[in-house]
């Protein structure tokens, strides 16, 4: 019984009891200043909401499973804990404890006696050895060359100037065309005014050589340059989905469907709008890209199935030094 | 109980001495001061939220085939790693919470640096004897920058699988080296082997945090060791002597206080404010690509000079020197950090031969060349930024894409010169503006003093 009524006496006096700490009488370090009872009862109601935010966040963890917004609310207790916590400690910074605006002085711009023991001590530390500067030299190369040891491991990462890889593509002579399911496109399938992307059959999609923009131009819209002029079947051109700017997927075509018909069709890469030509082989129109679009040649089977009538033009992929020297090699 | 504490570390450690110097350490008041440490909260925040993600991350391409929670999605085929990140947004309870504060905090990390950064060099708090410490931080910034890319590179959505194609196409069009580095790091040609993901994924959970945190600590050592440096608020502050609050008490509440509001911001971010809705974007496949795709903001200005260059490759014959990315995505910022880091130089060489030792502050009016030319150099980059986000702008307004492009293409050369000069222009009336005012001042109070004179007489 007595104990229980201590308890509440305690915890009345913890609540509602006032008083300053009594400190030895001594010279003071940190002043003292007025008490703020008011600024103090914001900052404890700050603490008390911080606590009851902090708190709300495992009720609604435990609670929230199908509730609608739970992210939302995990968020606000989470952050309004915080944010209130902080405020406390701001008001307990501004208004509770005293702001001391004090002196000092900045640490000295050097210290010469302190340079000159270090430098007699590097200068005497080496007066035994007769051919100082060979020695150190040799100190330096026996380090680079460990160096040299210790990095070689990295060269395991990938091939090492190994550069057919870029160059390869799966396309050969007489590999059909397919959709993304793996099905043969036929000819009469592929439409003016929209664009189909294409892989070559049985190969691994994720190869940059892989994808290919089938598009389809009316006849007298061509206007291929003469090597490639045999590049197209039946009015549809093929090139590389692969932006030769920067590797991005070429998923835009720009085709007016009415009057103004202007400008003319092109593949637009969506990263930095690479624009190219599909009736001139895949020039350059507007953009960064510094180099054409690879062509694939094509040709139609007996079955009306498109079929890809040799490899691309020129090499796929965004540019790397030496790029152009080199064609894309089945 | 305090003192018995106290007596005790003092004993095992010896620290009293130490941590009194520590206890009564200055530190200078005001608000422009704390974008530093907002940067360094952030960093908690990122590490604390970063480690929680890494729990549940799966850093694998293998491809497999999605049956979880998210309609949309079933059936569709899909990596490791996007799936892994899918069901922390979706399955895992207050994940999608802790990965939107995660990213949110990357952000938040990146201006707050940027915003120190503008601080420091316009009141040319770099100056001897802090230039190391301003090297540093510009470090931090570039290793901020790419620890933040391979932060959404590895969700291995749509758009971060064409981010690291345009990080690909960018590295490989390095003349000479390019292409055989990029086959090192991506064990072949893009899109590379699943090895790739396991290096992506040490280095932005392990390696660059570290060197972050060394760099870092190696950062606040120097402030400490040198002071901070302060304005010249009052005739107290002077070279010699500085003017601050101590540690503790003035100081810790007000630190602590801080970096609990810059985190509960960047939770209530990460609750109510979505950013990079992942399952919306879909799974990344080298053929699939989606239109009005931007980047995380700090990495805006390289897209905008990646679009920005017009279309050619370095070519000698049939031989490609330098292929298109390499300017906008190499040159440019090497430029921009190139000039950050050699500008103390620069401004000692040329300009103020000032060899000196200054703990004041700069007001950006004190130094107009310096203010003329940073604020050149950031318009510059600024523009180019905007740039990036051309195409936007064309959809909300209508503006045609390619004029706008055509339009800056000059203006990023022309506006940052007019800029330069008429900050020039300002700084320099601001400071006779403040000529007249002491002029007048100094005037009244003669002749204050000679009406008082009289009326004695």
């Amino acid at each position: 019984m007595s104990r229980a009524r201590d308890a509440l006496v305690s915890a009345a006096v913890l609540l509602f009891g006032r008083g300053r700490p009594k400190l030895p009488e001594r010279e003071r370090i940190v002043p003292d200043g007025p008490a703020r009872p008011g600024w103090e009862l914001v900052a404890l109601a700050l603490l008390g909401l911080a606590s009851l935010a902090a708190l709300t966040f495992p009720v609604v963890y435990a609670l929230g499973d199908h509730w609608r917004h739970e992210t939302q609310y995990l968020g606000l207790a989470i952050g309004l804990a915080l944010v209130l916590f902080g405020a406390a400690l701001v008001v307990t910074a501004r208004h509770l404890i005293v702001t001391e605006e004090l002196e000092d002085d900045y640490p000295a711009e050097d210290h010469p006696e302190e340079q000159e023991f270090l430098v007699q001590v590097l200068e005497e530390s080496g007066t035994r050895l007769t051919r100082r500067r060979l020695f150190v030299v040799s100190l330096g190369g026996a380090a680079a060359a460990l160096g040299v040891a210790a990095i070689t491991p990295l060269a395991s990462l990938g091939p090492v100037l190994k550069t057919t890889p870029f160059q390869r593509t799966p396309w050969r002579r007489g590999r059909r065309l397919v959709d993304d399911t793996g099905r043969p496109w036929r000819a009469d399938e592929i439409e003016e005014g929209t664009f189909y992307t294409a892989f070559p059959e049985g190969a691994d999609r994720e190869e940059l050589g892989s994808a290919v923009v089938l598009v389809r131009l009316p006849q007298d819209a061509l206007r291929l340059p003469p090597p490639l002029a045999h590049y197209a079947a039946r009015g549809i051109v093929a090139y590389s989905k692969i932006c030769t700017h920067a590797g991005c997927a070429i998923s835009l075509y720009r085709t007016p469907l009415f009057p103004p018909a202007d400008p003319k069709p092109a593949l637009v890469c969506p990263c930095h709008y690479s624009t190219f030509d599909p009736a001139d082989g895949g020039t350059v129109l507007f953009g960064p890209a510094g180099r054409k679009l690879p062509m694939l040649p094509l040709r139609v089977d007996g079955g009306g199935h498109l079929r890809a009538a040799g490899n691309f033009d020129g090499p796929v992929g965004p540019s790397w030094w030496g790029v152009r020297m080199k064609k894309a090699q089945p | 109980m305090i003192r018995r504490a106290v007596r005790f570390l003092d004993q095992r450690t010896g620290d009293a001495p130490l941590l009194r110097k520590a206890l009564r350490y200055l530190f200078p008041d005001h608000w422009s001061f704390l974008l530093g440490e907002v940067a360094l909260y952030a960093f908690v925040v990122l590490v604390a939220t970063g480690t929680y993600l890494a729990f549940f991350f799966t850093d694998s391409t293998k491809q497999v085939t999605y049956h979880g929670p998210y309609a949309p999605l079933r059936g569709q085929e899909m990596s490791e790693a996007y799936h892994s990140v899918l069901d922390i947004s979706t399955s895992v309870k207050a994940g999608l919470l802790i990965r939107q504060t995660h990213h949110w905090a990357a952000d938040v990390f990146i201006a707050a640096i940027l915003l120190h950064l503008l601080r420091v060099f316009f009141t040319g708090a770099y100056r001897k004897p802090r230039e190391l410490t301003y090297v540093l931080g510009i470090t931090m910034l570039g290793i901020a920058l790419l620890e933040g890319y391979l932060g959404y590179s590895l969700v291995d959505d749509l758009l971060s699988g064409m981010g690291l194609a345009i990080g690909y196409a960018v590295l490989v069009s390095v003349p000479f080296v390019g292409a055989n580095v990029a086959e090192l790091i991506w064990q072949g040609p893009f899109p590379g082997t699943d090895a790739f993901f396991s290096r992506m994924y040490i280095a932005h959970v392990f390696l660059f945090p570290l060197l972050i945190a060394l760099l870092l600590g190696a950062h606040l050592g120097l402030v400490a060791l040198r002071h901070h440096t302060q304005f010249r608020s009052g005739p107290r502050q002077t070279e010699r002597k500085i003017v601050g609050v101590p540690t503790y008490p003035g100081q810790t509440p007000r630190s602590l206080g801080l970096f609990l509001v810059t985190a509960g911001v960047l939770f209530l971010l990460g609750g109510l404010v979505q950013i990079n809705p992942i399952w919306l974007w879909g799974p990344y496949h080298t053929y699939l690509s989606t239109n009005g795709a931007q980047p995380d903001w700090y990495l805006g200005w390289l897209i905008g000079a990646l679009r920005l260059v017009p279309g050619f490759d370095l070519t000698i014959g049939s031989y490609t020197l330098v292929p298109n990315p390499f300017w906008g995505g190499v040159l440019f910022p090497l430029l921009v950090f190139g000039f950050l880091l050699a500008w103390p130089l620069l401004e000692r060489r040329f300009i103020t031969r000032d060899h000196g030792y200054h703990n004041l502050l700069d007001r950006p009016r004190d130094a107009p060349l310096r203010t003329a030319i940073g604020l050149g150099v950031f318009s510059w980059v600024a523009l180019v930024f905007v740039a990036g986000a051309l195409d936007r702008v064309d959809v909300m307004f209508g503006l045609g894409y390619t004029s706008m492009i055509w339009v800056f293409r000059f203006a990023i050369w022309i506006v940052p010169v007019v800029v330069g000069l008429a900050a020039y222009r300002v700084c320099v009336e601001l400071q006779r503006g403040e000529e007249t005012e002491r002029e007048r001042k100094r005037a009244e109070h003669r002749a204050k003093a000679l009406a008082e004179t009289t009326e004695v007489l």
